[in-house]
């Protein structure tokens, strides 16, 4: 309770614009203008075909709905702030950018490829440096996950460098 | 009487025997491990639910839903960290219980007290679950928008985090279901001129992503964290004292349970933690509290199981679902084609009541399970992080692609994991967005529809008496969290 307490003056002795809260709402309302700007391009559904309401009016409620409830929490963290939050360390960006590293590779390459990079990697990044370890959830479980879904439930996966031999 | 065949029928399927078998066994693996829990498991099996038929489905995410609220004690007793957050309060009794030497003894209660919780919501459900569906009777398009709308302000309450936050997550949540085509017209709605899109973001990948890969996120901050484990000799069932000391709390807390969870929205992690403050409002000891009481861990777990069978309540009278797990079962009946309603009551008795002994089996397999075999499965958590997330992974992508063979639905899961890891860092409970993308569809279809029925005078949906105590009652939700925390002013 005391540490909160600490972590808070921290935040509050923070200019403002550094405060998680700033950042937090400024985000959150930032990317709501953007999507209620979105639904002004909806289509108009003439007067016979509209049921009830415009398609765009419920998302544009919902919108002007989070704004200005965003708009109250952050006048409510003015007097009472967010407790500040420890900084993430490496491994958090590590496993971040392999999330990153498996669209671009599953995209690109291969699918069976990406799932065994990124489960390399991570756990390689975690801590684990046993080469038994890495070729087991890298290659030989991605390998009985494959092979469990296609004979369970006859899924295709998408072609591949990989794939595309697998299935040839 | 017919119906208590009906339940009993499960007893007689050698397959559904095996399914129950199954998804209790697994519903504790994930109710032990740290980070997932029913209702990530629920997610990443419902692809496979497709091979089965409708009712050994439902069983078995039933099954996981009973098994996996249990199982998350079993952690929160042995390393203080809850398996799932429905099991938060049982640590705060639990741990320091087993710190004593006693974790057989804590680990029992916890069984015991789950146990009789769990059947006791299961009585609930095949009571008053019926009785609703027949309510339901009465309800037209502005009753269920009233309350659709009731559920979403409910989320004002969840957990103890800021209310204003949650609604934030659930309008978000809401704001997810209006993504594809619009349902009415077939207008593109934040589609962006991705053909993916067209169709709506699936409520799989979101769940994953929120859970699952949210967590894999969360657990790359803390992997230098080390668990003081406790060790487990056995199990011990309660002494006559311990029973004499807990019975009265046990009950009370099975009843706070079962209603918590009949409210929509609401869930085991709220409930566990209703049902520990009144454990201790009530007990002679309250001073034991925090420091290993037995009647604060009986008080929890009682508690948190109770509200699994209450949660079905809503989930299968009226299709508004009472938990995020119950949101699962709810995407697994649709899935396989079965609407929950009123008219679910009248036309398939067989699949409903199937489905109320499933839950009732399913809470004694899991006593036993537990009883006999919760040493082992607290050795799961001995399974390092740097090899379960990575398989966890591997998992979840292809779950996620199984259910469209979509490559975009693995991204869009990516994607979740990423804005779940973040909304929880900064207080967003991921909750919410659930009931708010399950129940999005509903509120803007019976607004849409009932729009056109008053000929949209929106002042008509108070001239509906049912609608109207909806609107009363969300008025009522929205207030309680500002009327708590001026209480708890007052009090300091």
């Amino acid at each position: 309770m005391k540490n909160v307490q600490k972590q808070k003056r921290a935040n509050k002795s923070l200019p403002f614009f550094f405060r998680d809260e700033f950042r937090v709402s400024l985000v959150i309302i930032l990317v709501s203008v953007a999507l209620l700007i979105t639904t002004f391009t909806f289509d108009i559904v003439p007067p016979i075909l509209n049921r009830g309401i415009q398609p765009a009016t419920f998302p544009k409620a919902l919108l002007v709905l989070i704004i200005v409830m965003t708009l109250l929490i952050y006048y409510l963290a003015t007097k009472n702030p967010w407790k500040v939050e420890k900084k993430l360390p490496g491994s958090f960006f590590l496993t971040l950018s392999s999330f990153v590293i498996f669209v671009v590779v599953s995209k690109t390459l291969d699918f069976f490829l990406a799932i065994s990079a990124l489960s390399i990697f991570v756990s390689y990044c975690w801590g684990e440096k046993r080469l038994f370890y890495l070729l087991l959830v890298g290659i030989i479980f991605p390998i009985i996950v494959f092979i469990f879904f296609e004979t369970i439930l006859g899924l295709r996966f998408p072609p591949g460098l990989i794939t595309n031999i697998y299935y040839s | 009487m017919d119906n208590l065949l009906l339940m009993l029928a499960p007893l007689f399927s050698s397959k559904l025997l095996l399914v129950l078998f199954f998804g209790t066994l697994f519903g504790l693996i994930l109710g032990v491990l740290p980070g997932l829990g029913p209702t990530t498991g629920g997610a990443l099996i419902l692809p496979f639910t497709m091979t089965l038929d409708p009712l050994s489905a439902i069983v078995l995410l039933t099954s996981i839903y009973c098994a996996g609220t249990y199982g998350g004690a079993i952690t929160a007793v042995l390393i203080n960290t809850p398996g799932t957050p429905a099991a938060a309060a049982t640590c705060l009794d639990g741990y320091p219980l087993a710190q004593k030497g006693e974790a057989g003894r804590a680990l029992g209660m916890a069984t015991v007290s789950s146990t009789v919780g769990g059947i006791f919501s299961v009585v609930i459900l095949v009571f008053f679950a019926p009785i609703l569906a027949q309510l339901a009777y009465e309800f037209g398009q502005p009753e269920y928008f009233a309350l659709a709308i009731f559920g979403l302000t409910m989320l004002a309450s969840i957990g103890e985090g800021s209310p204003i936050k949650n609604l934030i997550a659930g309008a978000f949540g809401i704001l997810i279901s209006t993504v594809g085509k619009d349902f009415m017209t077939s207008i593109d709605r934040f589609t962006f001129g991705i053909n993916e899109l067209t169709e709506g973001i699936g409520f799989i990948p979101v769940v994953v992503g929120l859970f699952a890969m949210s967590e894999m996120l969360t657990q790359s901050t803390l992997i230098n964290q080390v668990f003081n484990r406790i060790a487990l000799k056995a199990i011990k069932l309660p002494s006559k004292d311990d029973y004499k000391k807990t019975w009265k709390t046990i009950l009370r807390s099975s009843g706070i349970g079962s209603f918590i969870g009949v409210l929509p929205a609401e869930g085991g992690t709220v409930a566990s933690l209703i049902g520990y403050s009144e454990a201790k409002r009530f007990s002679k000891n309250p001073e034991e509290f925090g420091k290993g009481s037995i009647e604060g861990i009986a008080g929890a777990e009682a508690a948190n199981n109770a509200a699994t069978g209450g949660a079905m309540v809503p989930t299968l009278a009226l299709g508004i679902p009472g938990s995020a797990t119950t949101a699962v079962i709810l995407t697994g009946l649709i899935i396989h084609g079965v609407r929950p309603g009123p008219d679910l009551f009248r036309e398939q008795p067989d699949f409903l009541y199937g489905i109320f002994g499933a839950m009732l089996i399913a809470n004694i397999l899991f006593f036993i399970f537990g009883f006999f075999g919760a040493k082992i499965f607290a050795r799961i958590t001995l399974v390092p992080n740097k090899i379960l997330w990575p398989m966890i992974f591997a998992v979840s992508v292809c779950g996620t692609y199984s259910l469209n063979q979509s490559i975009i639905d693995v991204w869009i899961m990516l994607f979740f994991g990423v804005l779940g890891f973040f909304m929880r860092r900064y207080g967003f409970s991921v909750v919410p967005v659930i009931i708010g993308l399950i129940l999005g569809e509903l509120v803007e279809g019976t607004l849409r529809q009932s729009l056109v029925i008053f000929d949209g005078n929106w002042l008509m949906f108070f001239t509906r008496p049912i609608a109207l105590t909806f609107f009363i009652l969300s008025l009522i939700a929205l207030a309680f969290p500002l009327i708590r925390s001026r209480k708890i002013k007052k009090k300091q």
